[in-house]
């Protein structure tokens, strides 16, 4: 048996490396395509051309003689095999209108990739080979593409429901009736905007891929799949496909990142599971890039009309806001809670009075569905505060920064008058947790240079000026660690927002930790390891972490809304606090004391006032397998069940701010400068914490300089590869200076917040103001997103009256 | 037909389809999946190995045309259970997180330090511009390169 030795330092904010690298650099790690399944029938979707369309005729007689074609159906073939239709978790209204969709489509297809038909064949290149061999009638419908235009209801995508219109959801926080329109008539200043949140491809670098494992006779099934919700998966896959859920096992094996679009259940995965039981043998599916593209969720999707009113200082009075939320053909599991993320975020990290009137109406359309994307309705309320902000502050011609710094939520009201830490309690009844947005936005304006680049902006920006420096700014604020199961009640969600995990010391001491989250990039084996060794005392070495298995880790809400930390890793916590409560009583025992008098440190049990009399929690394990002296009523084993139910939301906060130089003639933007501190709390491994940071904010970055779901009027998707979207390069991004403030959450007792997200809430808004800023000398005062080369020249070119 | 290519030191001869892509050749006839597909337009890398010492992405040869060719992936640069010091750089500066794009990632910037060992920042996001991730920003993949080319 090998003694686990005393450890002394602390874990908990090193800078540890991954212990999930040496698997993923050398090819070891195993990816749901990479798994050797022998017998294995692929399987390939054919997806409907056409943005909208009946279906007059499927011919499938060909494509079924092609030698190594197992079998080929098409929707109505498989009807019966669906005991519930495709699954939305969030029926945001009772009156939300959700049309019935199968993993096949039946009568019409509603979007260019909607699937038509299924091809079983003994290789991948076979089964898409037959496709080919599939002749399809369509009666060709009109497409919806524009939302104002879908609201309009002229053509009417799901003639069951009778409207586009899937629901308005509303949030109106008066402190007295009609204190909103008072506030604006009021006004000493008022800014209106109309913004658009262009459609979004999350383009994962690892496409979908999916492999279902019968076992014919005993019943039972085993799901790999690239998803970041194996548990949701699992309840979702029983009750579409009316199997025990007992019988189901979902395992996400190696996941190639997700950034939202792997938080779904898709038609995929139900074909697969499906048919491998008809068939008695395994089946799989690989996704290709363009399939991805059409058939995997965008991301964004939204027109935003926001309305700010302001005091003759600045400060702000009201806020409106109308959203169009663009839902695309169906709702998938999550998209109509989308914009709801975002209702709560739409004042940032302002001090606003109750005058707030939100209200969102989302409508289908015939593009690919919309669901959550990094952020998920949080970058979209931040870009409209932030950009609107500028505004204002162009509008009364004072620093962006002096605005928002007479608008902050001050230190202080995060206290009562005693000094206790209430948190500030918002204009909507949430209370955010700590903050301190002065001290980020200083050391961020420190970073920047704020003051030198606005005086080489003065000198620089001249009339005729070939290249000119903008500096934009963003102070965010996110709601994440979702979520409180009661909050989540009240927003008709349809589970909680708990998380489990299991702590158990091994007789020889090392530590499992079996935890409900389900990571694809966030390092979590390394950052869980770290908060287990912290609590209990022990290395991180000798703590292993089991997860993405619903076999191994039954009990879980998997990884969304950075959420894994602030709850799942709060669950960690609370189970190892379990396990030691229950290593007291033995060690208690052994020492022949009182429970209350033994303190717990560095691993070990000792006698208060007599730290000699000690027994290492090592030991403990062992006496507690081996049970041969245990005191009364102590059951054997050193294992703990905690599930974690967080008590608000966690609410990092930050501000990022940017410097460009955009030529005049070219339209290009190039990024000088990004800066983003962050405050997430309490870190466990700021290595893993500034990762997050970077590729958070070129995932903003990004929308606002290059990306956009273009469809043309035929609702076809013109940019469905990786040749025609614009994921940036290395050398279309700048390096990320990244730093910190640490305002620890008080609502959780490791003091943590989470930081998935915040780079992305952050970023977009940080870059258009700074394009803007360097464009405004010129009377450019808005500017929709991509600001590509195109948009900014076209831009440049309509305020100099098309000279 | 018959194609021929050794890889990572080993010599193998596969019957395959004329239209045999050399990714699918090393993932499918070989059995060696760390080379990973993440694209069909050759746009995002992640399928770059080694053929015949230089960086190719293997998304865009048939695995006809690398017939009597000599291939490197990333199974086959660890040495004596030692990882390449490339791989090391990427973990000991976080260069990494899903690990989706990281082979591909990894040969290409073996092979930009070939060409070129003492590169700058902006040489290195130039010479890496052929490979997409989404998960960094880059901003650690660079800083990774650039430790390496330092070893």
């Amino acid at each position: 048996m090998s003694i686990t030795q005393e450890r002394t330092t602390k874990v908990i904010g090193q800078r540890l490396l991954r212990r999930e690298d040496p698997a993923l650099l050398t090819g070891e790690a195993k990816y749901t395509s990479d798994l050797v399944i022998p017998g294995a029938l692929h399987l390939a979707v054919l997806r409907s051309p056409y943005a909208h369309a009946r279906i007059k005729s499927i011919d499938v007689a060909d494509a079924k003689e092609m030698p190594g074609v197992v079998a080929v159906y098409t929707g109505k073939d498989l009807h019966a095999t669906w005991v519930a239709p495709m699954p939305c978790a969030w029926p945001v209204t009772p009156d939300m209108k959700n049309p019935v969709h199968y993993p096949l489509a039946l009568e019409k297809v509603c979007y260019v990739g909607d699937g038509v038909a299924a091809v079983l064949a003994a290789s991948d290149a076979v089964a898409r080979d037959a496709l080919d061999a599939i002749d399809v009638t369509y009666e060709p419908l009109k497409a919806v593409t524009d939302l104002e235009e879908a609201l309009a209801d002229k053509t009417i995508i799901h003639e069951a429901i009778g409207t586009n219109k899937s629901y308005t959801w509303n949030l109106k926080v008066e402190s007295a009736e009609g204190a909103v329109d008072q506030a604006f008539k009021n006004a000493a200043y008022t800014v209106s905007k109309r913004y658009v949140q262009q459609r979004l491809l999350p383009m994962a670098m690892e496409p979908r891929a999916v492999a279902a494992v019968p076992q014919p006779f005993g019943g039972d099934i085993t799901l790999y799949s690239a998803t970041q919700i194996p548990h949701i998966l699992k309840v979702m896959t029983a009750i579409t496909i009316g199997i025990p859920e007992h019988q189901v096992r979902v395992v996400a094996p190696a996941v190639g990142g997700g950034f939202g679009s792997k938080l779904n259940v898709y038609a995929e995965e139900l074909l697969c599971v499906a048919l491998s039981r008809k068939h008695g043998a395994p089946v799989r599916w690989v996704e290709e890039r363009t399939e991805n593209a059409q058939a995997t969720i965008h991301g964004r999707g939204q027109i935003q009309h926001v309305e700010l009113a302001a005091d003759k200082n600045g400060k702000l009075t009201a806020l409106r806001v109308r959203l169009i939320g663009d839902m695309g053909a169906y709702l998938q599991l999550v998209t109509p809670g989308v914009p709801l993320l975002g209702a709560f975020l739409y004042a940032g990290v302002y001090d606003l009075p109750q005058a707030y009137d939100f209200s969102c109406t989302s409508v289908f359309t015939t593009m690919t569905p919309t669901d959550a994307y990094r952020g998920a309705g949080r970058p979209e309320a931040t870009y409209a505060i932030e950009v609107a902000m500028d505004a204002l502050a162009r509008k009364i011609g004072i620093d962006p920064y002096e605005l928002r710094k007479r608008n902050y939520i001050k230190k202080e009201q995060y206290f009562d008058d005693k000094g206790n830490q209430t948190g500030y309690t918002a204009f909507h009844g949430l209370n955010y947790d700590s903050g301190d947005h002065l001290s980020a936005a200083e050391k961020a304006m420190q970073h920047a240079d704020y003051a030198g680049v606005r005086q080489r902006q003065a000198k620089q920006n001249v009339p005729g000026a070939h290249k000119r420096i903008g500096i934009g700014m963003t102070s965010y604020f996110e709601m994440c660690g979702l979520a409180p199961s009661r909050v989540l009640a009240s927003l008709n969600y349809g589970a909680g927002g708990w998380e489990s995990a299991t702590v158990r010391v091994l007789p020889t001491s090392k530590v499992q930790v079996v935890t409900g989250t389900s990571p694809h990039g966030q390092g979590h084996e390394t950052s869980w390891a770290m908060i287990a060794a912290e609590k209990l005392g022990v290395s991180p070495d000798d703590v292993d972490v089991l997860h993405s298995d619903t076999a191994i880790a039954p009990l879980g809400l998997d990884t969304y809304g950075s959420r894994s930390l602030a709850v799942g890793g709060l669950a960690i916590a609370g189970a190892c606090d379990k396990v030691i409560d229950k290593a007291r009583k033995i060690a208690a025992h052994q020492l022949e004391c009182a429970a209350e008098d033994l303190e717990f440190a560095n691993g070990m049990f000792s006698v208060k006032g007599s730290p000699d009399k000690a027994v290492p929690i090592a030991a403990i394990a062992f006496a507690a397998f081996t049970a041969h002296n245990l005191p009364d009523g102590v059951e054997p084993n050193l294992e703990a069940q905690y599930t974690h139910d967080p008590k608000n939301f966690s609410w990092p906060f930050g501000t990022h701010i940017c410097i460009v130089e955009v030529d005049t003639e070219t339209g290009k933007v190039d990024v000088l400068k990004y800066v983003a501190v962050d405050d997430c709390g309490q870190q466990i491994n700021p290595l893993i914490v500034e990762g997050q940071v970077h590729g958070g904010v070129v995932q903003g970055l990004a929308q606002a300089l290059y990306e956009e779901a273009v469809y043309d009027s035929d609702g076809n998707l013109k940019t469905s590869n990786l040749a025609e979207y614009l994921v940036p390069a290395a050398c279309d991004v700048p390096p990320i200076t990244t730093d910190f403030t640490v305002t620890p959450s008080p609502t959780n007792e490791l003091g943590v917040k989470g930081i998935g997200e915040a780079g992305t809430i952050g970023a977009a808004s940080t870059v258009m103001n700074a394009v803007i800023d360097a464009l405004s000398g010129l009377g450019i005062t808005h500017l929709d997103m991509p600001a590509s080369p195109n948009n900014v020249w076209k831009a440049i070119q309509a305020a100099q009256g098309g000279k | 037909m018959k194609v021929s290519i050794t890889i990572n030191g080993s010599r193998q001869s596969h019957d395959v389809e004329p239209r045999t892509l050399l990714v699918h050749y090393i993932r499918e006839h070989a059995k060696l999946t760390g080379t990973n597909i993440g694209c069909d337009t050759s746009s995002c890398g992640a399928c770059t190995v080694h053929l015949d010492g230089e960086a190719a992405k293997s998304c865009t040869i048939l695995a006809a045309q690398a017939d009597g060719g000599n291939v490197t992936t990333i199974e086959g640069l660890a040495k004596n259970g030692e990882m390449h010091p490339m791989q090391k750089a990427f973990m000991e500066n976080h260069g990494l997180q899903c690990g989706y794009c990281t082979p591909g990632m990894v040969m290409a910037a073996i092979g930009l330090l070939n060409e070129n060992p003492n590169p700058t920042d902006e040489q290195v996001r130039h010479g890496l511009e052929g490979n997409l991730c989404r998960c960094t920003g880059y901003h650690n993949i660079v800083k990774s390169v650039l430790a390496a080319a330092k070893k």
